[in-house]
């Protein structure tokens, strides 16, 4: 017992005696067990075949997958004056015109039939920012005094709150379209489905309509955005569950596009006898001729798709995906000259 | 506490201003206003002793600390853009989260001072409530109090091993001679004592000190910072004035030592006490690497400007290419459109707010951040502390550790650096003749093995007596079980003495020559007791002077540096307060400054000495030839007797003479008292002591000897300078035997240098009486002088120090420091041009550089020293051009011949003149090491100087003393060695080592580590922010320059902030490229972080260029991949940030060399951090964050295939080449750190042999290390040669033979 005490206290002492003493433990003597990898030819040449290989597959089934996709594209600006369309190109007034187009084999469904401009700029940021989230949540508060971000689209000139306001609603693409499948001679219209074409988050989560019945209701006191024809409780008198925000041709407006060049989806075609897909044939489109171009040199188009589980028609990522794993075999093959030339010190 | 008027408060406030202002200060006790209430206080004006060092206080810390952040121009830059973005026309974001990211920099600032300044509060609170004892006049003795109670006027009793709380003018002490001695170590890190003087002339109360009867004013100076000057009086109630000055000031921060107590007034308290007034803090230094980042953060800025400048720009024709005003041009609130040109100037600032991070603005935090936590590294190895002195390395500048892995030239003390600086007599030569104490040089020499030295010194004491230093006795080793129970008690004892200087067995114990023992016995013998002739003897005369002209005090207790004095042998000190009163009746009497005629029986300070003397052990009386039994009564414990010298030299000739029985046993200003063999005790009276100077390299003092009552003055210097000082040989009566005994000792002389031993002449005079009596009046002028009183003094110095007569001359060994000769080695062969810079006579120098390395046999060896400076430069020009034709020489190619320089003080002058400095310089490039000779400390820097601005490279100095300071403040880097010689230069130091050998890990392994992870982290920060920043740039030619983000801004400052911080930081501070076995066996691999190092213009570029290439890719593969399809804003944003994500971790990934269980979790966790915050951040804000708006998009992208193909493919895309190009450099042209991590991942014997190998390749296999001539081994047959290869030009070093009679003699001696 005596010798344990005095044991204790000579240990006691000994710590206190190199109380300065560092710790010697594996951290702090930097010495914890590691892993060193060294980059050299003989682990990299089967890791790039490795690569290589898996990125031709991908690349290939990419390639395939995009080259099966169907695309018919309708560009309906009217720049030239052979166009049906040219007519409507400088005309202020309310403007119909038709293109025919024909489809040579099935072209399989569903088919998505998209919109597309061209320059322009959706995501020019000021134009991004001019518009009110809360207002478009449905929140009553904003629809009165609507957030700076909307200026100069916040009030009218009579000092009236506009909803929806900003830049980004007032400038709603409002061309429309309808497609008609000409059987025998008879022009027969391809219904077109406008359900679910915007996001579900958007659609459900992001805007709500103020909950007051009639919608009309709750805008009064407000106005129409300057550059609409009628009010946003009017777009869609049909449905009321897709009229006001969460009108889906209204929610694909306000998801901005990414490039100046870009396509929205108007519709799709999912009914009836077209579900399928477009039977081969002769088809005619007529557009109500409403959004000018001219300003910013932009071209209208009219895209109709089919989809893939890639999405649209890219050819770009599968040709990317082989010619990487190409290059990967190729690197392979200079490694293993590499190798042969130069042995390095750690095959021993 | 009383209400008081706010004017009285204002008019006190003014009051004490004037009052601490004023040139002189009159302060009286506090004792008569004891209890009384502040403002009747007449010492209330000054400071109080409650320090207070941290630089905020609770309540002010937040503008303080931003004060002090705006600092830094970085902070400002940001805080700039931050306040740009609330300028409506130029905004880039919404204001409030621009403001996010220099907030959070700033705060993680505020949180490191806030911690840094807790500490020093701490610490502040620890020191100011360390208790004290202050007289109370109330309970009539001394209470414990705090130290932060203490105020001016106040009474401080100390003890002994006490630190003294505040400044005191000392006005009693224990001692009898009215001493109080002081270690001022903590102050200036001498460790010698000093001694303090009582206020004389206050002697009215003998019988102890009454504070309360003090009642004169004492009157000081103002404060000020000179440790060294004092000015006060003290003045008495009758006018009476006395003076005192630094002689009776006892320092705040110094340890009272020797003295049982003292008691003080307090004139300075607090932060007006010289201590605290010289305590200013760490040191902020600027490393090369900080220097050549801020030149590529100004790069950066460039960049950022060109790219804004390309926005502003593109911005502008964007413009100008519409035609019309389409509906998403979005005019000002009054619907008015600006013009292009105003519109894209706005657009420039909105760039810069944009684009800001190119700029990494975490960078500097994230620097301090990677050297606390290399520091932290550096402090916790385990191979840079140091048992013996308990002690780690100590960073003392906090930002300088990457300037350790850059260094190209080493300048080193060779004192105390390279060398232990514990001086140990080695052998003496007395009128002509050599005495090899061999014996003695047998002990050492069995030290030198690598066993505990405690343990061998205790075995030699367990033979000395029965051996009596006979070699026969070597042979016989002590049972183990001896062996053991010693070292744990040497361990103990060692421990108990780590504070006291010179105290170890090594230094203390000289063994006799007995050739020399028999002379003196002889000598003794033959001169008879008391016929005065005896003291002619020459050998008995050398001794003497051993033992007089020297500063050493004596002082009695062993246990003296001990917390209590409870020696039972010292009966006086039982009850102190009793006996100290007689004590100071008998100091009162001493100190009568008229005692020229006192005889030696009535000296009652001698008395003591004595009486203190009775009771003894008798170790020591071995050592003297003469039994100790002859004189019982005067018996010395000399074992007892401790010498505190101010310099090791001095003690070690103390301890030299003791072991030939001539004991110092006592010495006080005015006289010595010495035991001689016989047993006899002298006391010689100090008439005068001519000190140290670096001018007259030399000391004396004049004594009286009590015998025949001569006045002699006994002088020892350096040989140079005595030579020249001689006169006619010795005693007449000694005519031809002894003529040449000038030359003799001259050729020992040189013979001790070669052998590097410092060497010291031994002369004596004796001076007519009427010779003195008129320089003493001369003396007495120079003293009273107030003009030039140094130049005065040292000038009668020089008058009586002329036809001196020599007596001898003696050599020690200052040993060199454990593993020296490996740890220069280990420099040179990594690159480093190793300087060093000595006092040292250049025979002495260049020894030492063959000992330790420095100098190798086969190199080429240059000598230059002359005279004037023709000669200089023509010698100059010659090496330089026979310098170049030996490195052009094809033939030379391969050899790896190294050139070192030998250059003395004054050729130094002179090759540092303008004119020849250039050449000079050039010339010392080509060597590889440099020895620098007879250097005074202003040389050393300004040597330092020269090297760092003409060619421009890192320099390193490491001393330890005093006269290394300037060199230490001159280098880059400053390393001090706390060693023998105090901590002045580890004051002024930035690390703060204990070996020399530390230096070797610290540089070679730390140096390397730090510079390589900083350099490398910093290559990635720059790589890391212009690569995610062009990815928005890219972005701005498909949204008509106008600053949109395809991220949202959450994302993107979280992006920088928390999901690619810590692993940068991480890689700072764990990444370990080579291992330390490795970096120490091949020192070379240092060489790669020298120069430009791995940081520089081309690795900046290169990693620039490749942030461009990565960031094309990530960008430019999403692109291509959603062009023509319906993909809106953050949806294309998504994939481009993961990818930028992986891309810029795994790129880390690529550069970090050794993975550990940190390192997997950071960069794991950084991907999860990521995925989880963004996924959160996604579900949750709904409408957070207008007008942004990221809500679901992560997860709707998680659930399209094309996100996974597009990351992946933007990931190895982009890594691909620098992959490739890793991988081919290390296969085709391996980089030797490549090489050195090959080696790493042998197991530890094969690698062990390859470097062995790989050593022998270069040619610089580990040669033997160089033995000193001494060791008596017994296959010493032939004469060792010492210089062999040196150029044919060396001038000082023609002479082998004179060795050869040495090793000739001491050969003899072994095979006897």
């Amino acid at each position: 017992m005596k010798q344990s005490n005095r044991i204790k206290a000579m240990v006691k002492e000994e710590q206190e005696e190199s109380s300065n003493r560092p710790d010697n433990t594996a951290f702090t003597q930097q010495r914890l067990p590691a892993w060193q990898p060294i980059l050299s030819a003989s682990i990299v040449i089967p890791m790039f075949v490795l690569i290589g290989a898996a990125f031709i597959g991908v690349g290939v089934a990419l390639f395939i997958t995009s080259r099966d996709i169907q695309l018919q594209e309708l560009d309906y600006t009217g720049d030239d004056s052979e166009h049906p369309c040219f007519k409507c190109r400088t005309n202020t007034e309310k403007c119909t015109c038709s293109m025919t187009f024909s489809i040579p084999t099935l072209f399989k469904g569903p088919v998505f039939f998209y919109y597309g401009l061209t320059n322009y700029f959706q995501n020019q940021r000021k134009y991004g920012a001019s518009k009110d989230d809360n207002q478009l949540y449905g929140d009553l508060n904003y629809f009165t005094s609507p957030s700076t971000d909307c200026d100069p689209y916040t009030r009218d000139s009579k000092n009236m709150p506009i909803v929806p306001c900003g830049a980004l609603a007032n400038s709603m693409f409002n061309d429309t379209f309808t497609l008609s499948h000409t059987v025998n001679g008879v022009q027969k219209i391809v219904p077109l489905d406008g359900k679910g074409i915007a996001w579900w988050t958007d659609y459900n989560i992001k805007y709500r309509n103020p909950s007051i019945t009639p919608l009309i209701n709750a805008f009064n006191g407000t106005k129409k955005p300057t550059n609409w024809p009628k009010p946003i409780y009017e777009l869609d008198t049909t449905d009321v569950y897709n009229n006001g925000f969460i009108n889906q041709d209204f929610l694909v407006w306000m998801r901005r596009a990414a490039l100046p060049d870009f396509r929205k989806l108007y519709r799709r075609i999912t009914h009836d006898d077209y579900a399928a897909g477009l039977p081969a044939g002769n088809y005619t489109l007529t557009i109500a001729y409403n959004y000018p171009v001219h300003s910013f040199n932009g071209k209208k188009k009219v895209v109709l798709s089919n989809v893939s589980w890639m999405g649209g028609k890219n050819d770009f990522l599968g040709i990317a995906y082989i010619v990487v794993g190409s290059m990967c075999v190729v690197m392979s093959i200079v490694m293993l000259i590499v190798y042969a030339r130069f042995k390095f010190g750690e095959d021993d | 506490m009383t209400w008081r008027s706010p004017l009285a408060l204002v008019r006190d406030a003014l009051q004490g201003q004037r009052a601490r202002e004023r040139e002189l200060r009159s302060l009286v006790s506090n004792l008569p206003y004891e209890g009384q209430e502040k403002g009747k206080q007449p010492n209330r004006f000054f400071l109080s002793n409650a320090i207070k060092t941290t630089k905020y206080s609770l309540l002010l810390f937040l503008p303080m600390n931003l004060y002090e952040q705006f600092h830094r121009l970085a902070n400002l830059y940001f805080v700039g853009l931050a306040i740009l973005n609330f300028i409506p026309v130029v905004n880039a974001f919404q204001p409030e989260v621009a403001l996010i990211p220099i907030c959070v920099i700033m705060f993680l600032t505020a949180l490191k001072d806030g911690w840094e300044d807790f500490r020093r509060y701490q610490s502040d609170r620890k020191v100011n409530n360390t208790p004290c004892f202050v007289y109370s006049r109330r309970e009539k003795q001394y209470v414990e109090r705090r130290w932060k109670d203490v105020r001016v006027g106040d009474f401080v009793r100390v003890v002994s091993n006490e630190i003294v709380p505040a400044d005191l003018l000392l006005l009693y002490s224990s001692d009898p001679n009215g001493v109080c001695h002081l270690e001022t170590a903590n102050l200036d890190g001498e460790t010698n004592l000093k001694q303090r003087i009582v206020v004389s002339g206050l002697g009215a109360a003998n019988l102890g000190f009454e504070p309360e009867s003090f009642n004169s004013a004492v009157v000081c100076e103002r404060p000020n910072s000179n440790l060294n000057h004092f000015k006060c009086f003290v003045e008495k109630p009758d006018k009476d004035k006395v003076g005192a000055s630094i002689e009776s000031l006892l320092l705040r921060g110094c340890t009272v030592r020797n003295t049982n107590h003292a008691v003080g007034f307090v004139v300075y308290a607090g932060h007006e006490t010289k201590a605290m007034l010289n305590n200013n803090g760490s040191r902020y230094k600027r490393s090369k690497l900080e220097r050549k980042l801020n030149v590529d953060v100004f790069f950066c800025l460039i960049l950022l400007f060109a790219m804004c400048l390309i926005g502003a720009f593109g911005h502008y024709l964007w413009l100008e290419s519409l035609p019309g005003v389409p509906s998403f041009l979005v005019p000002d609130s009054n619907g008015h459109l600006d013009v292009p040109s105003l519109e894209s100037f706005y657009m420039f600032f909105t760039m810069i707010i944009l684009l800001q991070i190119l700029i990494p603005i975490s960078l500097y935090v994230s620097i301090e951040l990677v050297k606390v936590g290399q520091i932290f590294f550096i402090t916790n190895d385990i191979d840079l502390y140091d048992e013996e002195t308990d002690s780690r390395v100590q960073c003392r500048a906090l930002n300088i550790t990457e300037d350790l892995g850059q260094i190209e030239y080493v300048f080193s003390d060779k004192t105390g650096t390279l060398t232990e600086n514990k001086m140990v007599f080695r052998r003496c030569s007395v009128m002509g003749t050599e005495y090899p104490h061999k014996e003695n040089a047998i002990r050492l020499d069995v030290i030198d093995e690598p066993e505990s030295e405690e343990e061998v010194i205790f075995n030699q004491h367990q033979q000395l007596p029965r051996s009596r230093w006979s070699l026969e006795a070597e042979g016989i080793s002590p049972p183990d079980t001896q062996r053991h129970g010693r070292r744990r008690k040497s361990k103990v004892a060692a421990n108990a003495h780590s504070d006291a200087a010179f105290s170890s067995p090594l230094e203390t114990e000289v063994i006799p020559d007995q050739k020399l023992l028999q002379q003196i016995s002889r000598a003794e013998s033959s001169g008879g007791r008391r016929d005065g002739n005896r003291s002619f003897d020459p050998h008995l005369d050398f001794f003497l002077a051993l033992a007089i002209c020297n500063t050493v005090v004596v002082s009695a207790e062993n246990a003296h540096r001990q917390r209590e004095c409870t020696s039972p042998q010292s009966s006086q000190m039982r009850n102190p307060l009793e006996t100290f009163s007689s004590l100071v009746k008998k100091a009162g009497a001493f100190f009568q400054r008229d005692k020229r005629n006192r005889t030696l029986s009535e000296d009652p300070v001698i008395d003591s000495a004595k009486t203190e003397d009775e009771a003894d052990a008798n170790r020591l009386r071995t050592c003297s030839l003469h039994a100790p039994s002859q004189n019982g009564s005067a018996i010395v414990e000399a074992e007892e007797l401790c010498y505190e010298a101010e310099s090791p030299d001095e003690a070690a000739l103390v301890y030299a003479a003791r072991a030939y029985g001539f004991i110092l046993l006592a010495r006080t200003p005015d006289s010595v008292t010495v035991r001689l063999p016989s047993g006899e005790d002298l006391v010689f009276e100090v008439l005068d002591t001519l000190t140290f100077d670096s001018n007259r390299k030399r000391m004396s003092v004049l004594v009286r000897h009590p015998v025949t009552k001569d006045y002699v003055l006994y002088t020892k210097g350096a040989d140079y300078s005595i030579m020249e000082l001689l006169g006619t040989p010795y005693a007449e009566n000694f005519s031809g035997i002894e003529k040449n005994v000038a030359a003799d000792t001259q050729y020992h002389l040189d013979c001790y240098a070669k052998e590097g031993l410092r060497t010291l002449c031994i002369t004596k005079k004796v001076v007519s009486e009427s010779t003195y009596q008129s320089w003493l009046g001369e003396r007495k002028r120079a003293q009273a002088a107030m003009e030039c009183r140094e130049e005065l003094i040292m000038q009668t110095a020089v008058q009586l120090e002329t036809n001196l007569t020599l007596l001898g001359a003696t050599g020690i060994e200052d040993r060199l420091q454990e593993k020296v000769p490996d740890t220069i080695v280990a420099l040179r062969e990594a690159g480093i041009h190793v300087w060093v810079l000595t006092g040292d006579k250049p025979e002495t120098a260049v020894n030492i550089g063959y000992a330790c390395r420095l100098l190798e046999e086969e190199d080429l060896v240059i000598n230059m020293s002359c005279k004037n400076k023709v000669t200089c430069t023509a010698i100059l020009d010659c090496t330089l051009e026979e310098v170049r034709r030996y490195r052009d020489d094809p033939r030379n190619a391969g050899t790896t011949q190294n050139i070192s320089l030998v250059i003395d003080g004054n050729t130094l002058d002179m090759a540092k003149s303008p004119d020849l400095q250039e050449r000079f310089v050039e010339l010392t490039k080509h060597c590889r090491s440099v020895l620098c000779c007879r250097v005074t400390p202003l040389q050393k820097s300004a040597v330092v100087k020269l090297v760092r601005e003409k060619l421009k490279v890192m320099t390193l100095a490491v001393g330890d003393g005093a006269n290394d300071v300037n060199m230490i403040q001159a280098a880059d880097v400053g390393i001090g060695i706390s060693g023998q010689e105090g901590m002045q230069a580890v004051m002024a130091s930035d690390f703060a080592i204990s070996r020399f050998k530390h230096l070797k890990k610290l540089v070679l392994v730390h140096g390397h580590w730090c510079y390589t992870r900083l350099a490398n982290m910093i290559i990635y920060f720059f790589y890391k922010n212009v690569a995610y920043v062009n990815l928005l740039f890219w972005y701005q030619f498909f949204c008509g320059f106008t600053a949109t983000t395809m991220i949202d801004y959450w994302l993107m400052i979280f992006f920088n902030l928390f999901f690619t911080s810590t692993p940068p930081i991480m890689f700072g501070i764990f990444d370990k490229d080579v291992s330390v076995e490795v970096l120490q066996g091949v020192p070379e691999l240092y060489r790669t972080g020298q120069g430009k190092g791995e940081y520089n213009f081309l690795t900046f570029w290169i990693a620039i260029l490749d942030a461009f290439y990565q960031s094309l890719v990530c960008f430019f593969i999403p692109y291509l991949a959603y062009q023509d399809s319906d993909v809106d804003l953050f949806t294309f944003g998504t994939p481009l940030n993961t990818a930028a994500l992986f891309t810029i971790l795994l790129h880390l990934g690529i550069e970090i060399k050794s993975w550990t269980l940190v390192h997997w979790i950071i960069m794991l966790g950084s991907v999860a951090l990521y995925f989880i915050v963004t996924l959160a951040y996604t579900a949750t804000c709904v409408t957070c964050n207008p007008p942004s708006n990221p809500y679901w998009i992560l997860q709707n992208q998680m659930a399209d295939p094309m996100f996974y193909l597009i990351v992946t493919l933007c990931t190895v895309v982009a890594l691909l080449p620098r992959y490739t190009f890793h991988v081919l450099k290390n296969s085709v042209a391996p980089s030797p750190l490549l090489q050195g991590r090959q080696l790493d991942r042998m197991d530890p014997s094969t690698r062990d042999q390859w470097i062995k190998e790989w050593r022998g390749f270069r040619g610089g296999a580990p040669a033997k290390r160089y033995e000193l001539s001494d060791p008596p081994s017994p296959t010493l047959e032939t004469p060792v040669d010492f210089f062999p290869e040196f150029l044919p030009d060396s001038n000082f070093m023609g002479d082998d033979l004179s060795l050869n009679v040495i090793t000739e003699s001491r050969q003899r001696a072994v095979h006897t």
